[in-house]
């Protein structure tokens, strides 16, 4: 089964290439029919390649497609790495892939754009697989570039809209950055080591010298700063929720944001053996975590507050990565993607059900009318905030552990981040679903829970983020935290636990009370006192202002970046360009015209006159050969 | 028998005469073309020229007994009868349209 892996990414190319050349005219329920069906044909397969790969002894397999670039020393087949890492990713991406297909069916009904919108997700699908399934840095680097395509397309989905416009070039501009430092990161590994498969590269990397290991392993983060949205190119993420909420739940919340963890598990030997570069991700992701929880209390939006939730959670994984908690981190990587997903969706069917209105301030009360879209919310709201016993407790709390061992200051980061999680968390569920609607009349009257290929999705999600924790349960709850053990084959040095049963215990005990704290704090504010989110920035305390600007950072990169370089820009236009390229090329068409307008005096048309001449000039010649 | 008398009486004229002779044609046939105006004074002046390299082609070839030189001149005579009858055909053509043929009228070329 497993030759059979080409198969995985080949349905998906199928479902795009059929849905660009026909989707418009084949109507929207085959479009999306066709489309849905294709990732589920490649969730069938990547199930039965999970199951086969836990009957292998050596848990990785390379399956050789083609012979792709074969230049001299530069040799690089296309060829596929199934391992434990890279079939977890595939299941994460076909399955709530296929989930958000369907869900999408139902939320893009109206859009005139159906068609093209499946097809953009199809080829998103198809580019992520590519990039979790190559067996070399060349490969990850195509679908790393194709996931931003189209995200670029899927932000500007609306592209009649100026502002989403921007949203989707700023992303794939911020993109752009990160995407120079992994590119400078794979060129580094070529020099250094002479091929880019990982096998090689890998067995091969202590023969570079640390500070080259902390140079590739520092180059790759940059290229997880952008995509995966850390500080300091975190700033597009938010802005990429212009897209439809199907784009953010999968490729801003579940997915393509994920990859740069994916990359940095993948390549975590250069992390492992770089003290300076794991703390440089420790601290950028604690930094990330903390921020963006920051600003998620104060957003308005829906969409944003689950924005900044995703910045912050994508930070903490980054922290677990800075700590060596590698396999923590996937772990996080999967409940996340079961949550957040779930919240997006469920915030989609929100704002379905309120005509696409997106502010919390003017819903509320929204429980008897979709009582389906509360319950999952509600699961997904107590998953992220660290409820016991639910996915997202397990996940964070086995980073909160890692990073307690290893850092007490990060870890104090990581539980206030905690404890904001739960708040702004229950502050958009209480906002959205209980006190009283804050609507118009007429949404009021419209409101409807959505259709079921909405409410399906959402179920399945559901019972996945109750369940996800089984995949890691800790040995403190008798388990045998499968995720770590299954994907200890790709971690190169992993250090024991030597946390005690009862450390455990305490820190849970904490995680607990952390989870209630804030979320207590939100039920008094929001639920009992009644308060609201300023109405206007006006009325707002000029923290919070500060705060609900997202702390200026847009501003200040523009005052910092944008401006100088437009100036530079302006001013090379004026000076260089006009002035001196364009002088001298006017100046040399000048020249001739003028030298022309001389020489032409001498063409009379008079034929004695011409003879004349060439008699003169025969004689010339004559004397100046026999004097010479 | 006067074939050998002819060579023998060229022969004894000495070669610089006849470089002289063709130079001085040469440069009557070129200030011709030079100065004068009409068309077919020009064209016997270049007929003029051509024979005076004739000329001198001959003398060289009696004096060095190689008759190549001769070959060279039924060349030229040859293209100089075809030159001559292509130009004073478009002369006449010339001289139907514009009724001159004179040279300084025809400074057409100019465009």
């Amino acid at each position: 089964m497993i030759k059979l892996i080409g198969l995985v990414p080949l349905f998906p190319l199928i479902g795009f290439i059929i849905n660009g050349f026909f989707g418009k005219k084949m109507g929207k329920g085959l479009s999306g029919t066709i489309a849905s069906l294709s990732i589920a044909a490649s969730f069938v397969v990547s199930l039965l390649i999970f199951m086969d790969l836990q009957k292998m002894p050596e848990k990785s397999v390379v399956v050789n497609l083609f012979s792709w670039i074969n230049s001299d020393t530069l040799k690089i087949p296309f060829s596929f790495l199934v391992d434990p890492l890279s079939s977890i990713f595939l299941l994460i991406i076909t399955g709530i892939g296929f989930l958000i297909h369907i869900y999408s069916i139902g939320y893009m009904h109206h859009d005139e754009g159906f068609a093209r919108f499946f097809t953009y997700l199809n080829l998103f699908i198809f580019f992520m697989l590519l990039l979790v399934l190559g067996n070399n840095y060349l490969i990850m680097f195509v679908g790393w570039e194709g996931v931003g395509l189209c995200s670029y397309l899927l932000i500007g989905f609306w592209f009649k809209n100026t502002e989403y416009n921007n949203a989707a070039k700023k992303a794939f501009v911020m993109n752009r950055i990160g995407d120079l430092g992994f590119l400078l990161g794979i060129i580094l590994i070529f020099f250094t080591y002479g091929t880019i498969t990982y096998g090689d590269v890998f067995e091969k990397a202590h023969t570079g010298s640390d500070t080259i290991m902390t140079a590739i392993a520092l180059l790759l983060f940059v290229g997880a700063m952008g995509k995966s949205a850390q500080i300091p190119l975190y700033t597009w993420l938010p802005d990429a929720m212009a897209g439809p909420t199907p784009v953010s739940a999968l490729i801003h919340a579940a997915t393509m944001v994920t990859a740069g963890i994916y990359m940095i598990v993948r390549s975590n030997i250069f992390y492992s053996s770089s003290e300076v570069a794991s703390e440089v991700v420790a601290i950028v992701g604690a930094l990330t975590a903390l921020m963006a929880a920051v600003i998620g209390c104060a957003q308005t939006d829906i969409k944003k507050v689950l924005a900044y939730s995703t910045v912050s959670q994508l930070g903490l994984m980054f922290l677990a990565l800075g700590v060596g908690a590698y396999s923590t981190a996937v772990f996080h990587v999967t409940t996340h993607a079961f949550f957040k997903a779930l919240l997006f969706l469920g915030a989609g069917s929100v704002i379905h059900a309120m005509s696409n209105e997106q502010d919390m301030r003017k819903m509320g009360g929204l429980r008897k009318a979709l009582p389906i879209t509360w319950l999952t919310m509600g699961i997904a709201t107590l998953a992220i905030s660290g409820f016991p016993l639910l996915s997202g407790f397990f996940s964070k709390d086995e980073i909160l552990a890692h990073v307690w061992e290893e850092n007490k200051i990060l870890w104090i980061v990581a539980t206030l981040t905690s404890l904001l999680t739960a708040f702004y968390m229950f502050r958009m569920f209480i906002l959205t679903f209980h006190t009283n609607f804050r609507g118009t009349a007429e949404q009021k009257h419209h409101l409807h829970e959505s259709p079921k290929s909405m409410t399906i999705p959402l179920i399945v999600l559901a019972i996945l983020s109750l369940a996800g924790g089984l995949l890691g349960l800790p040995e403190a709850f008798h388990g045998n935290n499968w995720i770590s053990g299954y994907l200890s084959p790709i971690i190169a040095h992993r250090s024991p636990s030597t946390l005690s049963h009862e450390t455990e215990y305490m820190l849970m005990g904490i995680a607990t009370l952390v989870f209630i704290c804030g979320a207590y704090t939100a039920y008094n504010v929001y639920q009992k006192s009644k308060v609201l989110p300023a109405a206007s920035e006006k009325d707002m305390r000029p923290s919070e202002r500060f705060i609900y600007h997202k702390f200026k950072v847009d501003e200040f990169y523009n005052a910092v970046i944008t401006r100088p370089l437009n100036g530079i820009s302006v001013a090379f236009h004026k000076f260089v360009e006009s002035d001196l390229i364009d002088g001298l090329v006017n100046g040399v068409g000048t020249m001739v015209k003028w030298l022309s307008g001389v020489i032409r005096q001498l063409q009379t048309g008079n034929i004695g006159f011409y003879i004349f001449s060439m008699v003169l000039g025969v004689v010339a010649i004559i004397f100046w050969s026999v004097l010479k | 028998m006067t074939g050998i008398l002819l060579q023998s009486a060229i022969i004894s004229t000495p070669i610089e005469w006849y470089i002289l002779l063709s130079a001085a044609l040469f440069t009557i046939g070129a200030c011709g073309v030079m100065f004068k105006r009409n068309a077919i004074i020009i064209f016997a002046s270049v007929e003029l020229m051509l024979n005076a390299v004739n000329l001198l082609l001959v003398a060289f070839s009696s004096y060095h007994s190689d008759a190549s030189a001769q070959v060279f001149v039924f060349f030229i005579m040859a293209v100089a009868a075809a030159e001559v009858a292509v130009g004073l055909a478009i002369l006449s053509m010339i001289y139907r349209n514009v009724k001159s043929i004179d040279i300084d009228v025809l400074s057409k070329l100019r465009h």
